[in-house]
């Protein structure tokens, strides 16, 4: 197994990994190591898609020598908790969807609540997981002029991944439908509902 | 019965927001780090009015702010050279300023620089979300920017205002010099993209803000034209988008990127990154 750490800067180091769920053992070590107590010195764990970034780090030179020896106890990630995400399938993008994956309208939501996905990553904004899990030949393109405003709780795809708004942005995802769950709020605790490693599946409510 | 303290914004100037550390640490949820751009400018302002380094202050854009105190206190402006005055009257730049109660401070537009700092003894209190009150313009985070009328409530003041009179400031040079450190995608461009980064002319460009410093100037030719991964990016990464012009990421920037980072900037060199106005020429140096 290649492992690459590149040095970022003079106080963080960026992990390339060959998978994704290489990407999720490793994250869970780290997590795991801090938890313990046998790293410290570590500002950040952040994962990407085929990497991770390892930030406000008191010393790069020790953690990358401790790091080059990683290898997984596993690569199939721990089960993290589950949450149910209710979904109306009434997203604008639907018939546009079904064309794409050649089914009538009313399968979208099926096809789509049918997996059990898993949170890679987050960006893009507060609370914006990257779910993956959805099979291939359903990944798509983003659409070809993306929206200026995109209304909180819209549930997407786009490349490989499934997402859900967790405020009014801009974006340019494929919209099938809208969620009540509040995924981002500062004074609960957790924040963020969708985490790395937490496991999601989408109950369809129909159209 | 005591009353409750606070500063009125008067005059919020073109961008000014209530900064302090930040919130790092949060990163992995997608939540920018955010927090003064200027951080040892904040922490001397803090300094100089008694404040623990973590109250908050005000962080101005070019053109200041204007206050008045609800009740008597101590102030301090620092980072960006502005005149200071209070009810008119001149005032210390960068120094414990006595201010009555009920006067009016004004932060003017700063004559060198970009970003001025106000402190008020006992710091700004808004409610802290994510162990932070710092306004994120990224992610929508923290109080909205000051608007006219606002009333920003004040803390408890724990300290006596610093033992300096007159605090040493750093001079800013003409010309912004970075240092920075390739990679971790240097590897994705050219062979002559590091020299063309470090010999190129390279001017901050008038669209930048808190959440980076765009640069106009000559493109960093790529090797690998595919797309990036999506992954994470620190403080003071050089992004270099599809056209080819660098982004230095400031405190407000987003926690993952597409783009390649060619390099990541020296965090000693950041806070005068902070002050440099559109306009001024920046040279890499590796």
């Amino acid at each position: 197994m290649r492992v690459r750490i590149i040095p970022v800067g003079l106080r963080a180091l960026l992990v390339e990994l060959p998978t994704p769920a290489h990407v999720q053992a490793l994250v869970a070590d780290l997590e795991r190591r801090r938890t313990d107590g046998a790293l410290t010195g570590v500002d950040d764990v952040v994962p990407g898609e085929l990497t991770v970034l390892v930030d406000g780090v008191a010393d790069p030179a020790d953690l990358a020598g401790r790091l080059a020896a990683w290898r997984p106890a596993s690569v199939r990630p721990p089960d993290g908790p589950l949450v149910e995400i209710p979904v109306r399938y009434d997203g604008a993008d639907v018939a546009d969807v079904a064309r794409l994956w050649q089914v009538p309208e009313e399968e979208v939501g099926r096809i789509h609540s049918t997996p059990e996905y898993r949170v890679a990553f987050c960006g893009f904004a507060p609370g914006f997981g990257y779910l993956t899990g959805l099979p291939e030949h359903y990944h798509l393109p983003r659409r070809p002029v993306p929206r200026t405003r995109v209304p909180a709780g819209s549930v997407a795809v786009a490349g490989g991944y499934a997402g859900i708004y967790p405020r009014d942005s801009p974006g340019g995802w494929q919209l099938l439908g809208r969620t009540d769950v509040v995924l981002f709020d500062p004074d609960r605790d957790p924040v963020a509902l969708l985490t790395p490693g937490v496991r999601v599946r989408f109950r369809n409510l129909g159209r | 019965m005591t009353r409750t303290r606070y500063v009125e914004v008067v005059r919020p100037g073109a961008l000014s927001t209530v900064q302090d550390l930040g919130r790092p640490g949060h990163a992995h949820l997608g939540v920018p780090r955010s927090g003064a751009l200027d951080l040892p400018a904040h922490l001397l302002a803090n300094r100089l009015v008694g404040n623990p380094p973590e109250a908050a202050t005000i962080e101005t854009t070019l053109t200041g702010v204007s206050v008045r105190l609800g009740q008597a206190g101590t102030v301090a402006v620092t980072g960006a050279w502005a005149p200071v005055t209070v009810n008119g009257r001149p005032a210390s730049w960068s120094a414990p300023v006595s201010v009555p109660a009920g006067a009016q401070v004004d932060v003017a537009t700063a004559r060198r620089g970009v970003r001025s700092y106000l402190a008020v003894s006992g710091g700004i209190a808004v409610a802290p979300v994510l162990g932070s009150r710092a306004t994120d313009l990224l992610s929508g985070l923290g109080p909205t920017p000051l608007a006219v009328g606002e009333r920003l409530p004040l803390g408890e003041v724990t300290g006596p205002p610093g033992p300096v009179d007159v605090a040493p400031t750093g001079t800013l040079p003409e010309e912004l010099a970075l240092r920075i450190v390739l990679g971790p995608r240097a590897d994705w461009f050219t062979d002559e993209a590091p020299r063309i980064l470090t010999t190129g002319r390279y001017v901050v460009s008038t669209a930048s803000n808190r959440i980076g410093m765009r640069l106009d100037g000559p493109p960093l030719p790529r090797r690998i034209t595919t797309e990036l991964r999506s992954e994470g990016v620190v403080l003071g990464a050089v992004q270099v988008p599809a056209a080819g012009t660098p982004v230095i990421f400031l405190a407000d920037h987003p926690t993952m990127g597409g783009y390649p980072v060619i390099g990541v900037v020296h965090p000693d060199d950041l806070p005068r990154t902070a002050q440099a106005a559109p306009g001024t020429p920046v040279r890499f140096v590796l």
